[in-house]
């Protein structure tokens, strides 16, 4: 038994039991979720010193040996994941405490533990049915969050959001259904030997099952057109939380199943031209949009091209570029929602036509804007031109020029329409939607910190990229090449 | 039996995502419901044939023993999807309690795109 896995699902879990009791109390459950989330934090940045030095931790729940058991497994791709969102998730709760939208119904607090619990054991979940379970404790605190409040937009656009989950579940549970038909077996190191030996045709089919299914979370082209409509009506400090990591879990399904289970065969070309065709229409959508919230909303669509891209890849470089990809990109979107929220509270609406001139009001939240989208558009020396640059070296490897192109030109267009939220909102006259309403924002300093801590971990990114980059890389060696994860796990 | 019980899935599988493609929430909702029953019924399936029950004490060893671990699976399945309905059906009272009909609405933003497009050929 190693305890280290299991905190970050549990103490969240007793933490939202807790958080439930002392609903009254806001003071007190205030600290608990601080308390609980620096605490997972702490275990997770453990858990990658160790992992780093001794490879794959395992822990056979209940004492029941794999494949029978259910076995939590951390490996360097998993912990990197982890420790990355824990940190988001911790910027975000200390925002949602100055945010005046935050926590004035007692029902956040649980909610977002859940939630974080759920992330946490997607990431080190070792096999399938856990992760659905994962994905499941993490759909039903995001659908409570979404909805909390129940206005009538969040209604509809709950519905929406709701039923798109539920259906893409049903899909994942028949996938499941599938797999253990065909092999007998749910978890990832066993699969990983018992996938080989089927014919081709139906391991292709099954490998194609879980994109659909994955696809769908992660909001990829053609099944993303829940997430742009959804995402814009949630209240900032949660819209952050789910921009920086619901999608992103996906995105870690995907990677994790398709290269230790599936090894890539045969969906790799799929792959990338989906990814081609996600990062183009996000873009585009975005381009069309004139709201803060649903630009980004679909930004987060495009972005989630590159990370396929460097998976479709299937080369050492190929994945490793996309967990940099995905390291940089958590905080960053995260901290542009975040900055969007700011301005929400500020100005009383996130419509570019109706706000302006921000910057006198704003000038702090200005500056993070600044450089949080100069990151996502990829301008060196901030992470995201790391994050691109490290796929457009793997892509060149690979003689994928064609989407290598495609990249470099979706990255131009999220340039011009980075520059289209920063005139509309910070520069040109002043203009407010609601003047002289709320001009000194109660909690500003504290969401003032909260966003410049998760600028700083974007910007300390960017400077330790090179030991960030080797990590990477032995992640992704591990999962191009499962051997040391399956024996770690099988204990063979 | 195997047959019958595939036959079974598909048409819950066929009635559920029609249901879901309706207009009216409670519709929606039943469907959802119909389609987790099929998903839970695939998953008992691919357990393999039938048998006596994997209790310890029940078997000699000679006849089939059934699969548990699908039996596992499905119990978690049915737990969550009945957190999920009950959760969908809350969602659906709201609506109509805020709406007055339980119709899924449409999207503004949408509409307010086709409106610009209409006024002035492109939008905004």
């Amino acid at each position: 038994m190693n305890g280290l896995l299991i905190f970050p699902v549990v103490a969240p879990l007793v933490a939202a039991a807790l958080s439930t009791i002392f609903h009254n109390s806001r003071i007190t459950q205030r600290v608990l979720s601080i308390i609980t989330v620096c605490g997972s934090l702490a275990v997770a940045i453990l858990l990658l010193l160790k992992v780093n030095a001794d490879g794959p931790q395992v822990t056979d729940l209940g004492g029941w040996p794999v494949p029978v058991g259910i076995a939590l497994v951390a490996d360097l791709f998993s912990t990197l994941m982890l420790v990355i969102s824990l940190i988001t998730v911790l910027a975000v709760l200390v925002f949602s405490y100055g945010s005046k939208a935050n926590d004035d119904l007692w029902q956040f607090h649980p909610a977002f533990l859940v939630l974080t619990a759920g992330v946490s054991l997607s990431f080190l979940t070792g096999d399938l049915f856990n992760l659905f379970v994962a994905f499941e404790v993490t759909l039903v605190a995001s659908y409570v969050l979404l909805t909390l409040g129940s206005k009538a937009s969040q209604i509809r656009n709950g519905v929406t959001y709701v039923i798109i989950n539920m259906v893409a579940s049903v899909f994942f549970l028949t996938a499941i259904a599938f797999v253990y038909a065909a092999t007998g077996t749910v978890n990832f190191a066993d699969l990983s030997e018992k996938i080989a030996l089927l014919p081709d045709a139906m391991s292709i089919a099954l490998a194609l099952c879980f994109l659909v299914v994955f696809g769908t979370k992660a909001a990829m082209f053609p099944v993303f057109s829940w997430l742009p409509d959804s995402y814009p009506v949630v209240r900032a400090p949660i819209v952050a939380v789910f921009a920086g990591l619901l999608t992103k879990v996906g995105v870690y399904s995907l990677i994790r199943v398709e290269t230790v289970v599936f090894a890539g065969n045969g969906i790799g070309t799929v792959i990338l031209i989906l990814a081609g065709l996600t990062m183009v229409i996000g873009v585009l959508g975005a381009i069309a949009q004139n709201d803060i919230k649903r630009i980004l909303s679909f930004h987060i669509v495009s972005q989630i091209g590159y990370m396929m891209l460097g998976l479709g890849l299937f080369t050492v470089g190929g994945i490793a570029a996309a967990i940099m990809f995905m390291i940089h990109q958590i905080p960053v979107k995260t901290s542009l929602f975040l900055v969007g929220g700011m301005v929400e509270e500020s100005a009383g609406t996130t419509a570019l036509d109706r706000i302006g001139g921000l910057r006198r009001k704003l000038p702090f939240a200005a500056l993070l804007f600044g450089l949080a989208a100069a990151s996502i558009a990829g301008l060196p020396p901030f992470s995201g031109f790391i994050g691109k640059l490290s796929i457009v070296e793997a892509g060149f490897a690979s003689h994928e020029y064609l989407i290598i192109a495609v990249s470099l030109f979706v990255s131009v267009l999220t340039l011009f329409s980075m520059a289209k939220i920063w005139n509309g909102t910070f520069w040109g006259p002043t203009e407010t939607a609601n003047e002289g309403d709320s001009l000194v924002l109660t909690g500003h300093k504290t969401m003032v910190s909260a966003t410049t801590f998760l600028v700083l971990i974007t910007l300390a990114v960017a400077v330790f990229a090179g030991p960030i980059y080797e990590l990477c890389e032995k992640a992704a060696t591990d999962l191009v090449d499962p051997t040391r994860y399956i024996k770690a796990v099988m204990g063979k | 039996m195997t047959v019958v019980v595939a036959f079974i899935v598909a048409t819950l599988y066929g009635v559920g995502m029609y249901m879901i493609l309706q207009r009216s929430l409670i519709r929606i909702v039943l469907g959802l419901s119909l389609l987790s029953h099929g998903a839970n019924l695939l998953l008992l399936l691919s357990g393999g044939r039938a048998g006596v029950a994997a209790f310890i004490g029940r078997f000699t060893g000679n006849e089939t023993v059934v699969d548990p671990i699908p039996q596992a699976f499905v119990l978690t399945a049915i737990v969550i999807s009945f957190a999920m309905t009950a959760f969908c059906a809350a969602l659906a009272y709201r609506s109509w309690r805020l709406t007055g009909d339980d119709d899924v609405l449409p999207d503004e933003e949408d509409h307010r795109l086709a409106e610009a497009v209409m006024e002035k050929g492109s939008p905004r």
